[in-house]
């Protein structure tokens, strides 16, 4: 339950004065505010700084350092006041969670101190509000990821035997500084790209004459000499791929990839050239093959983690480029046509058709005018400076816009990425928070047996035994019990429904008579005799941990002709003092009363002997023996 | 304090300072008028017209305006608010009945005023002017009898709260065999409606009734 909802809790309180007109059975009383006491200020004394607040402010959220008694081990006497030596900074924010109900981050805290602040006040860190939530898990995962890179970088200088080879393997390849191994390895293959894209690139010059001959590039003069650095450079390069292959954890998924994919376009040429014969119509296609030699030079991405972020960025910004594109095709078509037109009438002019003037709209737009194509007629002069004029609007326009959506693109995944996974763990939270809130009601139900049980026995120290919850809880799950009564159902879990719904469809065979005591058709009213708490009941003690087990042993008992076979087993039905006096108001059916036996939990019984209780007959008679520990159940 | 005179300066300012935009007006609307505040009267008129002492007013009113710090609450809110503590179920439409029975003047926002004065009646009143505000509670439409259509809305609003979760499993009769019931002790001429008087006496009759009205008396 939030915090300053609890101050609500009253009125919640005050207007279940709605359902008790419409309830039949009488309410529960209500939980006694034993320690009433005015609202008091208390004194908080951080390192020196005082902060003032009510003790209910604090007492909201009990599980905490300042709401439990936990505090009390800081209370100083002489003083009168509550002494932390912590950072007053941090408090602040505390402090402030506690008052309304949401805590904040700030800023400018360390991340590591402001979560040993929030471990020594045991205030769990989830409960950030919304409005600092994405600061903090973002300077938290930054803290880890410091961490993780200090021990990445400890780990290093260890070995880590538990590795296979082929793990080891790929871990070398992905990153080079895991071993001085890999690393030679990353710079000999980088040396060998780089030799590769050098001889192919001085391949091509010209290198001075051989006498007789006209001038030859540098690739036909020592041909040998390129074709043994070709080959060198191949070969290491086919060894890293096959390395690769093998050491990679899923074959499929590398060979797929964009990096594998360049690697075998680089060498494949070499390979099928090897192959080829020297014949002269098929080596001009062979010649261009060669092209693609210069993709080794994006064998460097693997180097360079620039490359890497300029080829996602081109990936990301696929429909903006597209945009640019489709809209510059859009001028050029506009331009070269009127272009055309407005030069068809001169002489000699060089716009023979609308895609010849395509060039000189390009080359006008990206303002290079080259100056192979001018116009002659003064409309052609007038148009051609308007699309210049044009084309660097045109262009200028999309590129920021480019630049603005990468930006935006790439922090808005990481950001969604984020929020999704938060959201996740959010929901989580919630239904944790529910389910807490419900389960505590559950639980609290079965120990206010215990607790009630423990009150009639007269011992007041064991009064305290399972009195854990708070006084706000107790006033919580007393609205909640005066509700059940009001409806004459009672609240359950999830699985104790299902298990329920199946035994309720199991239950319509006519099954043989069960073993009872006495059954007859009478009145109980299993809510309504709850209220005589004169009688001793020891069975009680043992009913909360095994309520489950003697509703599982009801499915068995036979019920019958009962119009509506609902089940109550009331854990107040086992009192034995059936009450004459009985409310017309509530449901009658016929009970049929049956015998279940209940093992007695050793750790539940807190007295030494029990005392049987008055066996007084009655239509219910309940007579349970310490020997047997059988108790009786009617049920409606 | 009024959000009329707010709306009034607002229009101005905007002609003045050219802050109007015809693109974002809307939204920057929004943003201005949500901050009404309202303040209630003072203390010692308050104690006059409820019969909390000056303590409990305090405390009250810490705990409102903490959880509505402009000093009313509308219906959203209140819902909310109300359905903190009942997790299991659907709380909203037994809060909406609660609201409109603490709304007395029906402008769709419940002041501390109006809290505490019903709260003065449900907490010090005498056992009638509870059994009438509990009447006043059922009667939708606030036509001075209870049909058993309304009864039937606000038994199913209770039902609802319960939630799924139940032993034993909720059927779809049960609020409507307990209207049955409720009808069958509280109608004493048959005619199909519950007045007030009818309403009265009978809760006066039944004991459960009676002690269970004073049952939280003590809740502040």
């Amino acid at each position: 339950m939030a915090a300053g909802v609890a101050a609500w809790l009253p009125f919640a309180r005050a207007a279940a004065i709605g359902w008790m007109p419409v309830a039949n059975c009488p309410m529960p009383l209500a939980p006694a505010d034993k320690n009433k006491r005015q609202d008091e200020l208390i004194v908080l004394n951080v390192s020196g700084r005082r902060f003032q607040t009510w003790r209910t402010t604090l007492e909201r959220y009990p599980d905490t350092l300042l709401g439990s008694t936990e505090k009390e081990f800081f209370f100083n006497e002489d003083t009168k006041e509550y002494f932390f030596d912590r950072d007053p900074e941090v408090f602040r924010c505390v402090l402030n969670f506690y008052r309304t109900g949401k805590l904040h981050y700030p800023r400018y805290e360390c991340i590591s101190a402001y979560d040993d602040e929030l471990a020594f006040y045991g205030i769990l860190p989830e409960i950030i509000g919304d409005c600092c939530y994405e600061e903090y898990k973002d300077r938290k995962r930054e803290n880890a990821e410091r961490l993780m890179d200090d021990n990445d970088s400890e780990n290093n200088q260890e070995s880590m035997p538990s590795l296979s080879f082929r793990q080891t393997m790929w871990r070398a390849f992905e990153n080079p500084h895991t071993s001085t191994l890999a690393l030679v390895f990353y710079y000999v293959t980088g040396f060998f790209i780089a030799v590769s894209v050098i001889t192919n690139v001085v391949e091509t010059v010209p290198c001075g004459t051989v006498p007789g001959s006209k001038e030859l590039p540098c690739g036909e003069r020592y041909s040998v000499a390129f074709f043994c650095l070709d080959t060198a450079c191949v070969m290491i390069f086919t060894v890293e791929y096959l390395l690769r292959l093998f050491a990679a954890p899923s074959r499929y998924r590398f060979i797929r990839s964009v990096m594998s994919i360049i690697d075998v376009v680089a060498i494949m040429p070499y390979y099928i050239g090897l192959v080829m014969t020297n014949n002269e119509d098929v080596s001009g296609a062979f010649v261009t093959l060669r092209v693609f030699r210069v993709f080794r030079i994006f064998k460097f991405s693997r180097h360079s983690q620039g490359l890497r972020i300029l080829g996602y960025t081109l990936k990301s910004c696929a429909s903006e480029l597209g945009f640019l594109l489709f809209s510059l095709t859009m001028a050029i078509i506009i331009f070269a046509t009127v272009m055309f037109y407005a030069e068809k009438g001169s002489s000699a002019s060089k716009f023979t058709s609308i895609p010849a003037s395509f060039w000189y709209t390009i080359v006008t737009m990206t303002t290079l005018g080259y100056g192979d194509m001018v116009p002659k007629t003064i409309a052609g002069k007038i148009f051609g400076s308007i699309c210049s004029l044009s084309g660097v609007l045109v262009i200028a326009l999309p590129v920021p816009v480019i630049v603005s959506n990468f930006s935006r693109i790439y922090h808005q995944n990481q950001r969604a990425d984020k929020r999704r996974a938060q959201k996740k763990a959010r929901l989580a939270r919630i239904r944790v928070a529910k389910t807490g809130s419900s389960n505590a009601y559950l639980h609290s139900k079965r120990n206010g047996l215990l607790n009630e049980a423990l009150e009639l026995m007269g011992t007041p120290e064991e009064e305290h035994m399972g009195k854990s919850t708070s006084l706000i809880e107790s006033q919580h799950h007393h609205l909640l019990h005066c509700l059940e009564k009001t409806t004459n159902h009672e609240f359950i879990d999830e699985q104790m429904f299902e298990q329920n719904c199946m035994e309720s469809s199991m239950q319509n065979y006519p099954s043989t008579r069960s073993p009872s005591l006495s059954s007859h058709p009478g009145l109980t009213t299993t809510c309504c005799s709850r209220r005589n708490k004169k009688t001793t009941h020891l069975p009680n003690s043992n009913l909360p941990a095994t309520r489950l087990r003697s509703m599982q042993e009801l499915s068995t008992i036979h019920i019958q002709g009962s119009e509506q076979p609902s089940l109550t087993t009331s854990r107040s039905s086992l009192n034995l003092k059936a009450d004459d006096g009985l409310r017309p108001n509530c449901k009658t059916s016929q009970i049929t009363t049956a015998i279940i036996s209940i093992p007695t939990p050793p750790a539940l019984t807190p007295e030494g002997e029990s005392r049987p209780p008055p066996a007084s007959p009655g239509p219910n008679t309940n007579i349970p023996s310490v020997a047997s520990n059988v108790v009786k159940v009617s049920a409606l | 304090m009024r959000g009329q005179g707010r709306k009034e300066s607002l229009s101005d300012s905007r002609d003045l300072d050219g802050s109007y935009d015809q693109l974002t007006d809307s939204v920057e609307d929004e943003f201005e008028l949500s901050t009404v505040c309202h303040r209630p009267e003072g203390l010692e008129q308050l104690q006059e017209q409820t019969k909390f002492t000056r303590k409990e007013l305090q405390v009250l009113y810490r705990g409102f305006k903490n959880e509505c710090p402009s000093g009313i609450v509308n219906e959203e809110n209140f819902k909310q608010i109300y359905s903190q503590f009942f997790p299991q179920g659907d709380s909203s439409t037994y809060a909406t009945f609660l609201f409109n029975a603490f709304d007395t003047n029906h402008d769709g926002s419940v002041s501390f005023e109006d809290f505490v004065a019903g709260l003065s009646v449900i907490l010090r009143g005498t056992i009638d002017d509870r059994l009438n505000w509990a009447f006043n509670l059922y009667d939708l439409n606030k036509d001075g009898c209870i049909t058993k259509e309304e009864m039937l809305d606000i038994m199913k609003s209770i039902y609802d709260m319960m939630g799924k979760y139940t032993y034993p499993a909720l059927r779809e009769e049960a609020p409507r065999e307990h209207v049955e019931s409720f009808f069958q002790k509280m109608d004493r001429n048959k005619d199909g409606v519950v007045t007030i008087e009818e309403f009265i006496e009978s809760c006066q009759k039944d004991e459960n009734i009676m002690r269970s009205m004073k049952l939280f008396d003590n809740v502040i």
